[in-house]
C-alpha cells in the first residue's frame, strides 16, 4: 500500500510540475490541481496509513491509542482541502478575466 | 486577570472579520455606512494593538509575566487546543499594521475604494490574516491566516482591474499558490515527524529526534523556510514582487510594504526558538534548526536580496516600482541581520523595519498622488507605449468606473500648493529610506552599522560584518541616486506636466506616517529601549516556551 501510495503522489506531483511549467493559463491551473491533490494525499499520508482504524474514539475511559488512527492530519487535509479550492477557484475567475482582457491565454498576457 | 482584559489578544483577529462581514449586508449605495463600519474596526484594531503593546512592556505586571500573554482560544489548553501568543515583537507588528492600515484605509477614501466592489470587506480581511499571522502560535493556523492575508491580497490586487494588474495578478497567485502548497509540504512534514504543531512544543519535540527522522525534520524547516522566503521577497524568489506592487493601486501597495515583513516575522520567530544559541544551552542535545545551514543560508540570501534591490532601483523607471525594490531592500538587509546572529544587531534592525514600513507605505500613496502629474496615463519617456486594448470586455461586472483621477469627483477638501506639499513629502520620503540624515532611517542604519562595528570588541571584524557595512552603505547611495534621478523628472522637467488638486483625505495619511516617523527619530531612545528588551526576549524564549506550556501541567 506504501508503495502504491508514493508513486500516486509521485505521478501526481510530477504532471502538476510539468504543467505548471507550461505557458497556457488553462496547463497552469490544472497543472495547480494536481499538485494540490498530491500536497494532500502528502498530509494524510503523514499521519501514517492504515486500513480500518477510525480517527474518532468512540465511548469514555482510556482506550488503546493504536487502535485509532491519528485526527491531526486528517483535520489538516480538510482545511487544506477547502482552502487549495477556494484559491483554484479564484485563479480560474482571474484566469477567465486576463483571456478576455489580453485576447491570448498565454501566461505572459501575450504571444511570445 | 481583569476577565474583559484577558479576551484582548482576540480581538485584533475578530473585530476585522465581523467588519468585513457586516460591510457586506450593505451596498455600494450605502457608501457611508460601509466606510464608518470599516472606520469603526481600524480604530478597534489600533487601540487594541496599541493597549496589547502596552500590555508587554511590564507596565501592569499583574497581568502577563515577562512580557508574554497567551490566549488559548476556546479555553482549550496547549498541547491539545490552539493558542494566540502575544510578545513584544507580535505588539509592535500588530501596531505597526494597524497604523499602515489606518492609513491606506484613509487614502484610499479620496477615490480608490468606489473603483470597484468590495475594497473595504477585502482590506479588512486581509488585516485579519496578517494580524493572525502575528498572533498565532501554531504552525498549522500560521497556514490558515498566510492564505486569508493571500486570498484578500489577490483581491485587493486586482481592485480597479486594468489589464496589467490582471496580467499580475495572475503571476502572484500562481506564485503565491505554489508557496503555499510547498508551506502544506513542510507542516505536515513536521507533524509527521515531531508530532506536534506548536510552535513553543517544536525544539524539544525536535531535540528528541535521531538519525533518519532528524533529517527529515531538517528538510521539512528547509521547505517552509522557502515558502516564508517567497512572502518575505528574499532572492531568487522575488521576481514577481516589484511588478505586482508597482501595479497595484496606490493604498493597497502601501498596505502591501507589511507583507514582506510578515515572511520576515515568520523567520526571526521560528528561527529564534529554534536556533538561538540559548535554546541549545536549556534543551539538550541539539537545536531544532541547524544552525549552521538557518543562519549561513539566510545571511548569503540577504545580501544577494539587498544586491538585487540595488540594480532594481538603479534600473527602475517608475517611481512605485522603484519603491517595490526598496521594500526588497529591507528585506535582505533584516534577512542579513537574522543570518549573522549578533545580539546587540537585533534591536537596531527592529527599528529600521519599523521605520522602513511606514516610510515605503508613505511612499506608495505618494507615488499615487505624483503619478496624476503626467497629463497622459503614466508615460515615462523612456518606457516603450504600450498598445492601447478597446474596452471590449469589463471584466468583474464592474460598472464603469468614475474616470481616472477626474477633477470633479471630490470628496473633502483639496489641499492648497499641491506641488509644493509633494515635493516636501518626496523629500522626507527619499531621506527615510535612503537612511540619509537627520531621520529615522539614518538612526536605524547608523545604529545598526555601529552595533556591527562594535559588536566584537577589539577583535578584527571579520568578512561578513565587513560585507554587511558595504552593501548596505551601497543600499544607500544607489537609492539616493536612482530617487534624485526620479525625483528631478518629477518635479523639475517642467514640459507636460499639470498639478492635480490633492485632498485631504489621501494627502492626509502621507503626512501622519512621515510625521510619525520624525517622532520616531526624537524618541529613538525610548524605542530603542523597548526595542532591546524586545530583542532580549527574543534571544531567551524559554519565557516564551515556558507561559505557552503553562497549561500543560494542569493536565
Amino acid at each position: 500500500m506504501e508503495i502504491l501510495f508514493a508513486l500516486a503522489i509521485g505521478v501526481f506531483s510530477g504532471s502538476g510540475v510539468w504543467l505548471v511549467l507550461r505557458p497556457r493559463t488553462f496547463q497552469v491551473i490544472i497543472g495547480l490541481a494536481l499538485l494540490s491533490y498530491a500536497v494532500n494525499l502528502f498530509i494524510f499520508g503523514m499521519g501514517r496509513l492504515a486500513i480500518g482504524k477510525a480517527p474518532i474514539i468512540a465511548g469514555a475511559g482510556a482506550t488503546d491509542p493504536a487502535l485509532y488512527a491519528d485526527p491531526v492530519p486528517q483535520a489538516l487535509v480538510l482545511t487544506a482541502i477547502v482552502i487549495g479550492f477556494a484559491t483554484t477557484a479564484l485563479l480560474l475567475v482571474v484566469l477567465l478575466v486576463a483571456r478576455g482582457l489580453a485576447g491570448t491565454d498565454h501566461v505572459d498576457g501575450r504571444e511570445p | 486577570m481583569n476577565g474583559l482584559l484577558q479576551h484582548l489578544p482576540i480581538v485584533p483577529i475578530v473585530a476585522p472579520l465581523v467588519a468585513a462581514a457586516t460591510i457586506l449586508f450593505f451596498t455600494e449605495r450605502s457608501r457611508r455606512i460601509r466606510v464608518a463600519i470599516a472606520g469603526l474596526s481600524m480604530l478597534v484594531q489600533l487601540g487594541a494593538a496599541i493597549a496589547l503593546l502596552t500590555l508587554t512592556t511590564d507596565a501592569f505586571p499583574d497581568v502577563w509575566t515577562q512580557g508574554v500573554g497567551v490566549y488559548a482560544i476556546g479555553g482549550w489548553q496547549p498541547p491539545f487546543g490552539i493558542v494566540l501568543v502575544i510578545d513584544r515583537l507580535a505588539g509592535l507588528m500588530l501596531t505597526l499594521t494597524a497604523v499602515v492600515g489606518v492609513a491606506a484605509f484613509v487614502n484610499s477614501l479620496a477615490y480608490w475604494d468606489r473603483v470597484g466592489p468590495h475594497f473595504h470587506s477585502l482590506l479588512q480581511l486581509m488585516l485579519m490574516g496578517v494580524n493572525g499571522a502575528f498572533l498565532t502560535g501554531d504552525l498549522f493556523n500560521l497556514f490558515v491566516f498566510f492564505e486569508v492575508l493571500l486570498a484578500a491580497s489577490y483581491g485587493l490586487l486586482l481592485h480597479g482591474s486594468s489589464t496589467q494588474r490582471v496580467k499580475i495578478g495572475l503571476h502572484y497567485i500562481v506564485v503565491n499558490l505554489i508557496g503555499s502548497l510547498l508551506f502544506l509540504i513542510g507542516v505536515s512534514l513536521v507533524y509527521g515527524v515531531a508530532g506536534s504543531l506548536n510552535i513553543a512544543e517544536l525544539p524539544a519535540a525536535a531535540a528528541a529526534l535521531q538519525g533518519k527522522e532528524r533529517a527529515l525534520f531538517d528538510a521539512a524547516t528547509s521547505i517552509l523556510a522557502v515558502a516564508f522566503l517567497i512572502k518575505a521577497g528574499a532572492w531568487p524568489l522575488n521576481f514577481w514582487l516589484p511588478t505586482a506592487y508597482a501595479a497595484a493601486a496606490a493604498p493597497v501597495a502601501a498596505v502591501f510594504a507589511i507583507l514582506t515583513k510578515v515572511g520576515v516575522y515568520v523567520l526571526l520567530r521560528v528561527g529564534s526558538l529554534g536556533a538561538g544559541a540559548d535554546v541549545l544551552a536549556a534543551i539538550e542535545g541539539s537545536t531544532m534548526l541547524r544552525p549552521d545551514l538557518f543562519r549561513g543560508g539566510m545571511y548569503y540570501l540577504g545580501i544577494l536580496t539587498m544586491g538585487f534591490g540595488i540594480f532594481g532601483m538603479l534600473a527602475a523607471q517608475h517611481l512605485a516600482r522603484l519603491v517595490a525594490f526598496s521594500a526588497i531592500v529591507s528585506s535582505g538587509l533584516l534577512l542579513t541581520v537574522i543570518g549573522l546572529d549578533i545580539p546587540a544587531l537585533m534591536a537596531p534592525a527592529l527599528f529600521y523595519l519599523i521605520g522602513s514600513v511606514l516610510a515605503t507605505s508613505a511612499f506608495f500613496m505618494l507615488s499615487g498622488m505624483t503619478e496624476r502629474t503626467w497629463r497622459s496615463p503614466v508615460q515615462l519617456p523612456t518606457a516603450a507605449p504600450e498598445p492601447e486594448v478597446p474596452p471590449h470586455y469589463v471584466p468583474f461586472g464592474v460598472r464603469r468606473a468614475p474616470a481616472l483621477h477626474a477633477q470633479d469627483d471630490e470628496v473633502g477638501v483639496a489641499i492648497p500648493a499641491a506641488m509644493a506639499f509633494m515635493g516636501i513629502m518626496f523629500a522626507f520620503c527619499v531621506l527615510l529610506v535612503t537612511g540619509s540624515p537627520p531621520l529615522s532611517g539614518f538612526v536605524a542604519k547608523f545604529a545598526l552599522l555601529s552595533a556591527a562595528i562594535h559588536a566584537v570588541d577589539g577583535a578584527p571584524l571579520s568578512a561578513p560584518v565587513w560585507v554587511l557595512v558595504g552593501v548596505t552603505l551601497a543600499t544607500g547611495l544607489a537609492s539616493l541616486v536612482a530617487l534624485t534621478r526620479i525625483g528631478m523628472r518629477l518635479f523639475w522637467s517642467a514640459t507636460g506636466r499639470n498639478t492635480p488638486r490633492l485632498r485631504v483625505l489621501e494627502a492626509g495619511p502621507v503626512a501622519v506616517l512621515v510625521l510619525l516617523c520624525i517622532a520616531l527619530t526624537v524618541a529613538a531612545g525610548p524605542v530603542m529601549a523597548f526595542l532591546d528588551e524586545a530583542a532580549a526576549s527574543l534571544r531567551a524564549p524559554q519565557v516564551y516556551i515556558e507561559t505557552v506550556l503553562a497549561g500543560k501541567e494542569v493536565l
